[in-house]
């Protein structure tokens, strides 16, 4: 009997078809194998061209064309700081309005001393998150005093809550107007994707540019880092009000305002709630790599303790932000939780005493005289480092082992075949493949950002950056498929595993190192597995979700056919939620890049550690400032490859 | 009497340069044509028809056929390409945006198919959400709200929320927004199409006697015949964006005007809709009839009691004028004619 049923689309979340379950068979043979058949052509033509054309591999000039541009720029910009309008009446004033909001907040936190800022945080997170958050902040915070940082955790809560501010402020207008008016949507959404998927790094050195080093950059680098979140996430809560309560709100009479105050906001609150979370995880996490231009706080503590390798003494900081991390977190998303559309008049009323007596308390426990140096104290750093000690006693052959293995027999190799390859080469390659994997668009795109590198000249550095990455990739996707698929097939052990996930996702990269570190020390491959434990999560989440997305009806009838559980997963489950592996397989390589060149700190190397030492030694900063641009090409080239993955991949056939 | 409503030459067409449709030959061509040639829906096609003060009017048609586009042109929710609408004797396309404001918050109001109620307001609050965008005072509002709840029989709900009641009190909710702001004219966008059958029977009855009661005049979307049937005064078809027929229930069973009306009435038990002006004949020269004459007015089955029991004809009057007679003979084909609901 034939199928005579037209077979359901498959739907990403996202509402975007992807293709449909069964394909006409004939065409899409065809086109397959047309398409094989072009690729292995390619390839061979590749592995051909590179024989024949392969380089020396020359290093780098330390004297590039484009350092010397990039430096010429600085010294125009540190002749002209305090002459030229547009630092006089631009970025100077930018600077200091900045400076003063930082101030302002930093006053505000610590005028209230050490018990009133606990007592205050535990309130907040009692009145809008309930008791059991209330009592994880109080917990949290006295921990910061506890572990001796108390000055440090303030101060990165300081910033912050500042650049949080700062891009509240920003973002939610602009996210309004990018879901109600067409252009403005139109125009941001290219700007947000490149925002989105530039490293950390990468925006730090234009800021010390503009802004000197110091608190007001690392609050303006943090706003641009985390203000795409805010404006995403309030457009997609503002776009998604029913048309019908709109309309029918129109049809009585509304003015364009009244609509906005009286049925948008109101319906996208929470959405927008959760987009003030976003935006505060993201802030924090890049709060922290701003000690790189020297913002003071936790960061501080860790870069430091990682440059002399001394994971000891980062890890009470790493703590400190993981806690910092994991209240701001429950704060925020128990307020966004209770941001629901409505509650009885009478918990309203209480909810205001409530708020009301707690204020009342904090004000009397700000004037008990307690101070975090009254607290009992206890560091990490002394366990710890006995702990890597031991470890690198008792498993050194293993981790060695590990490292030297895949640092030969993979990392390697590739390198030299990356770095011998001639820039032209790669571009077509680029080019070519691009065109196969994503179309034209996207391959023009990365082709051109693949001659970047060469055109900054930090082939070398930029090569053996990719390689660094393209290592990393692939340990992720195998690892994360691995879990993804367990956790979809296996109900218990998913919820198990994640409140893990979801803690993953709330910390800041930088904490990832420290394992990494403990565990292999300074190399290379130290980076790869901080990016693989940094990737890793999203990708289990996205795979899973891919498997499960699978329509039951399909599962059901392919059980119903004899199916073995397996044939299920290879022929029926992994085949259609291709769209959620390949989404999976993007998003992991954006992330991986961005750790790779935090990397750089603990001896990766190459493009990474060309940005830091950009920030620390004058003669540098120009080959820093091209490494940060080498370093947003290859995001552009990685994403924009991977990218027609999930987005212009039409039905086949 | 002037007409509350005056609608003529309506077009509305979707699609890039809309404009450029109507008055040109293009307009002619059927719906598929057109689309196929310049990618414009043409939703509403050259419609034109009145609706009188305090009549209940009820568009009909298949999903498609334009009625939702149609009723939402009347307020501007939805721009017309062309034509004329007037309200109250004043004409809608010509007002500027504040006062097209002004018709929505005082004169016409709608209620939804899918009720759009805000979620985040009580009920309350929903009912008075037409009074305070027109900026009228809290207590003002709540006391008028509280009123037009206990109209539609909801007074004890008024602190809940809209996602606290059933299907059938939100539209109830829906429909006391809409009175809230004692408009002239209220339109009903298939109010209870998402409602299950015997809550739509309870909304139609409280329709009907909030009619009674309030006297305003309504504008019915539906595209249910037997809704369309119970409560409209007049019935306009739709098909594909055009005027099929207007006319009462009666017109449109005894007097379908085209096979397409034809066939959408077919089922309906023509002794339920049809009066017995229908079937009357002329009485013979110097037939005897009962005493007792019927008024034309009769639907057939209310007669059929009196008709079978009377040894002679019946004389049909209006008033005292004589129409005609009925017997036996004209009412029992009348009472079997409609087709088999169950196929053989």
């Amino acid at each position: 009997m034939t199928a005579t049923v037209p077979p359901p689309p498959v739907l990403q979340p996202g509402g975007r078809v992807l293709g449909t379950a069964l394909d006409p068979p004939a065409p899409s043979r065809r086109g397959r194998v047309r398409s094989r058949t072009v690729a292995a052509v390619l390839l061979v033509l590749t592995v051909a061209a590179y024989l024949l054309f392969r380089t020396d591999g020359a290093a780098d000039s330390s004297d590039a064309a484009s350092f010397r541009f990039f430096d010429s720029v600085r010294d125009w910009v540190d002749a002209n700081r305090d002459t030229s309008p547009f630092f006089l009446y631009g970025f100077n004033y930018v600077r200091l309005g900045v400076r003063l909001l930082v101030d302002t907040v930093h006053g505000a936190l610590t005028g209230l001393g050490f018990a009133g800022l606990v007592a205050a945080v535990t309130a907040i997170g009692a009145v809008l998150a309930g008791w059991r958050t209330g009592l994880l902040a109080l917990g949290g915070f006295l921990a910061f005093g506890v572990l001796g940082l108390w000055e440090e955790s303030v101060d990165t809560l300081v910033l912050t809550l500042s650049a949080v501010l700062l891009s509240v402020l920003i973002g939610v207008p602009l996210g309004i107007l990018a879901a109600r008016v067409r252009w403005v949507g139109a125009t941001l959404r290219p700007v947000l994707d490149v925002m989105q998927i530039m490293p950390t790094f990468a925006y730090l050195a234009p800021m010390t540019l503009l802004f000197l080093i110091g608190e007001p950059a690392a609050v303006i680098a943090t706003m641009i880092y985390a203000v795409p979140a805010t404006i995403r996430i309030t457009a997609l809560g503002i776009s998604e009000v029913p048309p019908t309560a709109v309309e029918a709100a129109t049809a009585l009479g509304s003015t364009r305002w009244q609509l906005l105050g009286k049925v948008r906001l109101p319906m996208a609150r929470t959405t927008i709630a959760l987009a003030v979370n976003q935006t505060i995880m993201l802030a924090l996490s890049m709060v922290v790599i701003t000690a790189l231009i020297d913002a003071p706080g936790l960061g501080q503590n860790i870069v430091n303790a990682l440059q002399r390798v001394n994971v000891g003494a980062a890890f009470d900081a790493g703590v400190a932000i993981v806690i910092l991390a994991v209240v701001l977190d429950r704060i925020t998303t128990g307020a966004a939780r209770r941001t629901r559309l409505h509650r009885p008049a009478r918990q309203r009323r209480t909810r205001w005493i409530v708020a009301g007596a707690a204020l009342a308390g904090v004000v009397l426990i700000a004037l008990v005289p307690v101070r975090e140096t009254d607290l009992p104290a206890y560091s990490f750093a002394a366990p710890v480092n006995d702990l890597v000690g031991w470890i690198e006693l008792h498993w050194y052959d293993v981790t060695e082992g590990l490292k030297n293995g895949i640092s030969a027999g993979v990392l390697d190799p590739l390198e030299t075949v990356l770095v011998t390859t001639p820039w032209w080469l790669f571009v077509a390659a680029v080019a070519a493949f691009g065109t196969l994997i994503s179309g034209w668009r996207a391959a023009l795109i990365a082709a051109l950002a693949a001659a970047g590198p060469a055109a900054l000249g930090l082939w070398q550095h930029s090569m053996q950056t990719l390689a660094t990455v393209l290592v990393a990739i692939v340990i992720t996707m195998a690892i994360g498929v691995a879990i993804g698929v367990f956790c979809a097939r296996h109900d218990r052990l998913a919820t198990g595993i994640r409140p893990l996930l979801d803690a993953a996702q709330t910390m800041p990269s930088f904490v990832y190192l420290l394992p990494a570190v403990a565990l292999f020390g300074a190399s290379r491959f130290t980076a790869i597995v901080a990016a693989v434990i940094f990737a890793v999560p999203p990708v289990v989440r996205l795979v899973e979700r891919g498997l499960r997305d699978v329509p039951p009806t399909v599962v059901e009838a392919a059980l119903s056919a004899g199916s073995t559980p397996r044939q299920l997963l290879w022929k029926v489950q992994l085949p259609m939620a291709r769209g959620g592996l390949l989404l999976a397989a993007n998003q992991g390589i954006v992330m991986v890049l961005a750790m790779v060149v935090v990397g750089g700190l603990v001896g990766a190397g190459a493009l990474g550690y060309d940005v830091v030492a950009g920030f620390s030694q004058r003669e540098l900063f120009g080959q820093g400032l091209a490494a940060g641009l080498a370093i947003v090409l290859l995001g552009i080239l990685l994403d924009r490859l991977t990218q027609g993955f999930h987005h212009s991949k039409r039905p086949r056939g | 009497m002037t007409p509350m409503i005056e609608i003529a030459a309506l077009w509305k067409v979707f699609g890039p340069r809309a404009d450029r449709v109507v008055g040109t030959p293009l307009a002619d061509l059927p719906r598929a044509e057109l689309r196929a040639r310049t990618g414009c829906l043409a939703a509403v096609r050259d419609v034109s028809f009145d609706v009188r003060p305090g009549e209940v009017f009820v568009v009909m048609g298949l999903s498609g056929s334009g009625k939702s586009t149609l009723v939402r042109c009347l307020t501007r929710l939805i721009e017309p390409t062309s034509g004329d609408i007037s309200i109250g004797g004043e004409s809608v396309r010509a007002m500027n945006p504040k006062r097209l404001r002004e018709l929505r918050r005082r004169q016409v109001a709608m209620v939804f198919q899918h009720f759009g109620l805000l979620p985040h307001r009580s009920v309350l609050d929903n009912v008075a959400y037409g009074l305070e965008i027109q900026g009228r005072s809290r207590a003002e509002r709540h006391r008028r709200a509280a009123e037009t709840l206990a109209l539609v029989g909801l007074q004890e709900h008024e602190h809940q929320y809209p996602d606290q009641l059933s299907g059938g009190m939100q539209q109830r909710v829906g429909l006391a927004r809409a009175l809230a702001t004692d408009p002239e004219v209220l339109l009903f966008d298939e109010p209870f199409s998402a409602l299950d059958p015997l809550i739509r029977r309870d909304m139609q009855d409280e329709v009907r006697r909030l009619h009674a009661e309030v006297g305003k005049t309504l504008v019915f979307i539906t595209h249910d015949l037997a809704e369309a049937l119970t409560l409209g005064d007049r019935i306009a078809v739709l098909r594909d964006g055009e005027l099929v027929q207007v006319g009462t229930p009666e017109d449109l069973v005894g007097a379908p005007a085209d096979s397409y009306v034809a066939d959408f009435v077919r089922d309906v038990p023509r002794s339920d809709v049809l009066t017995l002006r229908w079937i009357m004949r002329d009485p013979a020269p110097g037939e005897l009839c009962e005493d007792e004459p019927l008024s034309h007015r009769t639907v057939i089955r209310d007669a059929v009691h009196r008709v079978l029991r009377a040894e002679r004809p019946i004389a049909v009057v209006d008033g005292t004028e004589r129409l005609g007679v009925i017997d036996a003979d004209q009412l029992l084909p009348a009472l079997i004619s409609h087709h088999r609901q169950v196929p053989v």
